[in-house]
């Protein structure tokens, strides 16, 4: 890493070290956000359309969830992966696998909690409509997941930013190593500790440019959502 | 043409239908036949809601039952509903239609077609991509009626669907409704709107608090009607 | 999408997640390694060595010398390397090393501002200053972290007569954070720091931080590095391990060790053949 050099400087001109932290970031937060969609939205769907003793109390849980701490959760899946923890075995600990099944641990809840208030919402405006139209569990769901579908999108933008701004859960899942487990919070953390702050600010630079897009995105699916669907 | 099918006639036998300690339908004895259309009036919270919802099957009777062509939970199939203020799919008009043809399940090579014909049947084929929840009230109707037919009932029920509509938009809707009953499908409509109903009525029945007050072919009730409450009604009087 | 569709992409996704370490197992090895030796730079510079060499790819988790052990013991790692002799002796006793090789050591300096306000600078008896650092109650920053670094600091306060644990005063601050945080920590409130002299070389916000006692020989760090031992935790990489430790006490890499230089001073000295140490 170029010693005294500004932080613009790096970013600017691509330093490909500055950028493979950038990439590893952005493929395990991503990759965490598509796993907590696919378990999250059917969980948050069907919680939302099934009547079942004690659905308000996992509805309060499901909130709750969405503040999980980070670092519990770096915790809690450091000591599954562990090898001397029960998932041992498959060797994930220190790896970027290790790290996307952290975040998706943070993420699945927020995903889940947002989907859920939306269709059930949505539910009860649609209620009679897909009732008469004889739609069956799946055609309700599908019918109902579609036409949320740019709520929901934010939701994934959200957990996508949650996941992105974390550092807590994935420097004790992943270990932080150079070159194979060190993302753009786990490297600010390092070069700020180490004194090193160019390279943590233009690491911070980044990061909120991601951020800023992220929620532009979110804007833009919102807008566009109203204009084509009404 | 509509061939006889299991939906018709449609028997409520001493339905009785509660909430809570209020009764909603009272001991409602009555036959739905095929023919032209029949019209269901009475004052607010008389209970005629209520009734197209058991008859549609979507609210079960508290006591009593009702039948679909001699049959007990019949599965609506071949009936469809169009809600007083419908709820439009956040997609384009066409979409909801074909929503509507996919639920039913009509084989998908047919869509294309069906939805043109559908949307130039209720006058929205310029409509056709334009978001369902930017048209205009009466333009929803309409497209909660092409919805409804998509299904090929028999039976079509309608709650008040120009309570809320100006003239000109009323009389687009009661055109089509016209239009559906010559093909022979069943209208069942509710309307507090006497002169909708005089319009548009082949037979009338009458609520009041739950019950049938009176019922009778559309000229005979009109012009000689029997019951208190129905010569209180048709006064424009109002009946507690 | 239908159910089907969607319960295949779930079992796709989870095999992804979980197979991973049947596909491409290319040759590399865990090392539990401390922040500060981290910090240095000092793997930076000679672990692309050892692997053009061998093609071994070497992952330093690092942390502190206790957790450090900690990921040792409970298998997460093949090889550990740190400099707190005591541990990794009580580490080889649990059986969860096969042997201790020394490496190298380096020193630790006593860092204060320049005001310095214990009046102990220049001088050569780290005893003496800690000493007057707790008579004059001046500020200083302790790692507090079970680190070889902190139980250095811990001991030498034993070896000044200090019975720190009873005797700390509220200028005694414990951070439970590494070396760079203890240093930022001095920095910011021109504290008195135990720090290791590769840290203090690659630190760059020094503030108004100096060196105040160094060359004392109770200041010098052993570092020892150890195989994890398989027979506790059969999926330890011991062939692999085994090269890097061999390699690290070979001629080869003891000279790779010492010319490792943070602006022409040298960090590390090789010592593997002291077989005292």
């Amino acid at each position: 890493m170029p010693q005294d050099v500004t932080a613009l400087q790096l970013v600017l001109s691509g330093d490909p070290a500055l950028f493979a932290i950038v990439r590893l970031s952005l493929y395990v937060s991503l990759s965490a956000v598509v796993l907590a969609a696919l378990i999250g939205i059917p969980l948050g769907a069907w919680i939302a359309l099934t009547k079942f003793p004690g659905r308000q109390g996992v509805i309060v849980l499901l909130n709750a969830l969405m503040g999980l701490p980070p670092v519990v959760v770096g915790l809690a899946v450091y000591l599954a992966l562990s090898r001397s923890g029960p998932l041992g075995a498959f060797g994930l600990l220190f790896t970027p696998r290790a790290m996307i099944i952290a975040q998706t641990v943070l993420v699945t809840p927020i995903i889940a909690a947002l989907t859920r208030q939306t269709i059930e919402d949505l539910w009860i405006e649609y209620r009679d409509e897909l009732t008469a139209m004889n739609l069956g569990p799946i055609g309700r769901v599908t019918a109902l997941i579609w036409d949320a579908r740019f709520s929901l999108v934010t939701a994934l933008l959200a957990g996508f930013g949650r996941a992105a701004a974390e550092v807590g859960a994935i420097i004790i899942v992943g270990g932080n190593i150079e070159g194979f487990t060190r993302t753009m919070t786990t490297a600010i953390a390092l070069e700020t500790s180490k004194g090193d702050l160019p390279l943590a600010v233009g690491l911070g630079l980044v990061l909120i440019a991601i951020v800023i897009a992220v929620n532009a995105l979110a804007w833009t699916a919102r807008r566009a959502g109203e204009r084509l669907a009404g | 043409m509509r061939a006889p099918s299991s939906e018709l006639p449609i028997e409520f036998d001493g339905v009785t239908v509660t909430a809570g300690v209020v009764t909603i339908l009272d001991d409602i004895a009555l036959a739905l036949v095929p023919g032209p259309p029949t019209v269901l009036i009475g004052p607010n919270g008389s209970g005629k809601s209520t009734l197209l919802r058991v008859a549609m099957g979507l609210l079960a009777p508290t006591r009593g039952r009702i039948t679909w062509g001699g049959l007990e939970n019949v599965p609506p199939l071949r009936r469809a509903i169009v809600f007083q203020r419908p709820a439009m799919l956040r997609r384009s008009a066409a979409a909801n239609i074909r929503f509507a043809l996919r639920a039913a399940g009509i084989p998908r090579a047919e869509h294309a077609r069906r939805t043109v014909e559908l949307l130039e049947l209720v006058g929205l084929s310029h409509l056709a991509d334009r978001a369902a929840r930017r048209l205009s009230g009466g333009e929803q109707q309409r497209l909660a009626l092409a919805r409804a037919l998509a299904r090929d009932p028999v039976v079509l029920f309608l709650d008040e669907p120009t309570a809320s509509l100006d003239p000109t938009a009323t009389k687009a809707v009661e055109d089509i409704i016209r239009a559906v009953s010559e093909r022979n499908i069943k209208v069942v409509m509710a309307t507090h709107d006497l002169g909708e109903a005089r319009r548009l009525a082949g037979d009338v029945v009458m609520l009041h608090r739950g019950r049938i007050a009176e019922t009778g072919a559309a000229a005979s009730f009109f012009e000689m009607p029997q019951t208190v409450e129905a010569k209180t009604f048709l006064a424009g009087e109002l009946l507690v | 999408m239908n159910m089907l569709t969607r319960r295949l992409i779930i079992a796709a996704t989870a095999g992804f997640v979980f197979a991973g370490h049947a596909v491409a197992q290319e040759k590399s090895i865990v090392v539990a390694s401390t922040t500060s030796t981290q910090d240095s730079g000092l793997f930076g510079h000679i672990l692309p060595m050892f692997k053009a060499k061998t093609g071994i790819d070497v992952k330093v988790v690092a942390q502190g010398t206790g957790q450090a052990l900690d990921t040792a013991r409970r298998g997460d790692a093949d090889v550990v390397f740190v400099h707190a002799k005591l541990a990794e002796e009580k580490f080889l006793s649990e059986g969860f090393g096969v042997k201790r090789y020394p490496v190298m050591y380096n020193d630790f300096i006593l860092i204060g501002p320049k005001g310095d306000p214990a009046g102990i600078k220049g001088s050569k008896d780290i005893v003496a200053a800690l000493g007057a650092i707790k008579a004059k109650g001046a500020d200083f920053i302790s790692r507090g972290d079970k680190s070889g670094t902190n139980q250095a600091e811990l001991n030498l306060w034993k070896v000044a007569g200090i019975d720190i644990a009873k005797d700390k005063g509220p200028w005694y601050k414990e951070i439970g954070q590494g070396m760079g945080a203890a240093l930022n920590t001095a920095s910011a409130s021109n504290g008195y720091v135990l720090a290791d002299r590769g840290t203090w070389l690659s630190f760059k916000n020094r503030g108004d931080l100096a060196i105040a006692v160094e060359g004392d020989k109770r200041l010098f760090n052993q570092y020892g590095v150890m195989l994890v031992n398989p027979e506790k935790h059969p999926s330890v990489k011991k062939d692999l391990g085994q090269q890097l430790i061999d390699w690290l006490v070979s001629s080869e890499g003891q000279k790779a060790i010492a010319d490792y230089k943070i602006n022409g001073e040298q960090l590390f000295y090789p010592n593997a053949n002291d077989s005292g140490a």
